[in-house]
């Protein structure tokens, strides 16, 4: 399962409608271990294009290394799909190689409404696991002392 | 030529768990030569068909070596080579 706060979710879904119709991509950080999502860095998508996203790999260097200083990883590793139902493709399948990550879709196909789902994807096999939003992690069952980020 | 190589959380089962090993070489190719023969297998997940892997970032320091000519490109002693899984992906 997949336990995020509200804040980190709308900050995703307005980073994919801010980039449609080109897919949106980023990830959410968190200390090592925690599996607690609490940072979210938006990332360029080097190939700028509605069927497929790429890290550009100078900028990814950069962010991976600020998370190996600061004991993170990446929890969340998300993008969009703007045409199409939030599920993995065979080329999201095949690219998938953090095996704590969850790879969260969000489709923006609708205007109005969007999907968010999430997965686990190792060895090249795709896991749906549910979704659950908190408003904090202080009363999830994750352990975690964390509070939203206000203002 | 020793350099450092930082190794993704997906590669650790080929490096009994370390984040980080010593090689030699004076290339990045000369050096996945020396890491497959301290580590077995590491090898067939970075190179493929005299290139490297689409699935994985190389850099030597601060640089993508797909930049500075891939497996080509030349280390020197001291330097730190990083290896990261490629994200990406998209509907197709």
């Amino acid at each position: 399962m997949l336990v995020i706060r509200r804040d980190l979710v709308d900050a995703m879904v307005a980073h994919a409608r801010r980039d449609h119709p080109d897919e949106a991509c980023g990830v959410v950080a968190g200390p090592e271990g925690s599996d607690r999502p609490e940072r979210m860095i938006e990332m360029i998508n080097a190939e700028r294009s509605p069927t497929f996203y790429r890290f550009d790999s100078t900028e990814q260097l950069r962010v991976w290394r600020a998370m190996d200083a600061a004991d993170e990883e990446p929890v969340v590793i998300y993008h969009s799909h703007t045409a199409t139902e939030a599920y993995p493709s065979r080329t999201d399948v095949s690219y998938a190689s953090e095996p704590n990550a969850h790879y969260v879709l969000v489709s923006t196909r609708d205007p109005h409404e969007y999907e968010l789902r999430s997965y686990r994807i190792v060895d090249g096999v795709v896991t749906e696991e549910p979704v659950e939003v908190v408003e904090s992690y202080m009363f999830a069952h994750t352990g975690g002392d964390d509070i939203p980020d206000l203002g | 030529m020793a350099v450092n190589v930082s190794i993704p959380t997906i590669l650790r089962s080929h490096t009994g768990g370390q984040k980080s090993v010593q090689a030699d070489g004076s290339t990045v190719a000369e050096v996945i030569n020396d890491l497959d023969a301290r580590h077995s297998g590491l090898k067939d997940r970075l190179v493929k068909d005299g290139g490297l892997h689409r699935f994985v970032n190389v850099y030597v320091n601060d640089e993508d070596v797909r930049f500075v000519g891939g497996l080509e490109a030349t280390v020197s002693d001291g330097d730190s080579l990083t290896i990261l899984p490629a994200v990406a992906g998209g509907m197709r």
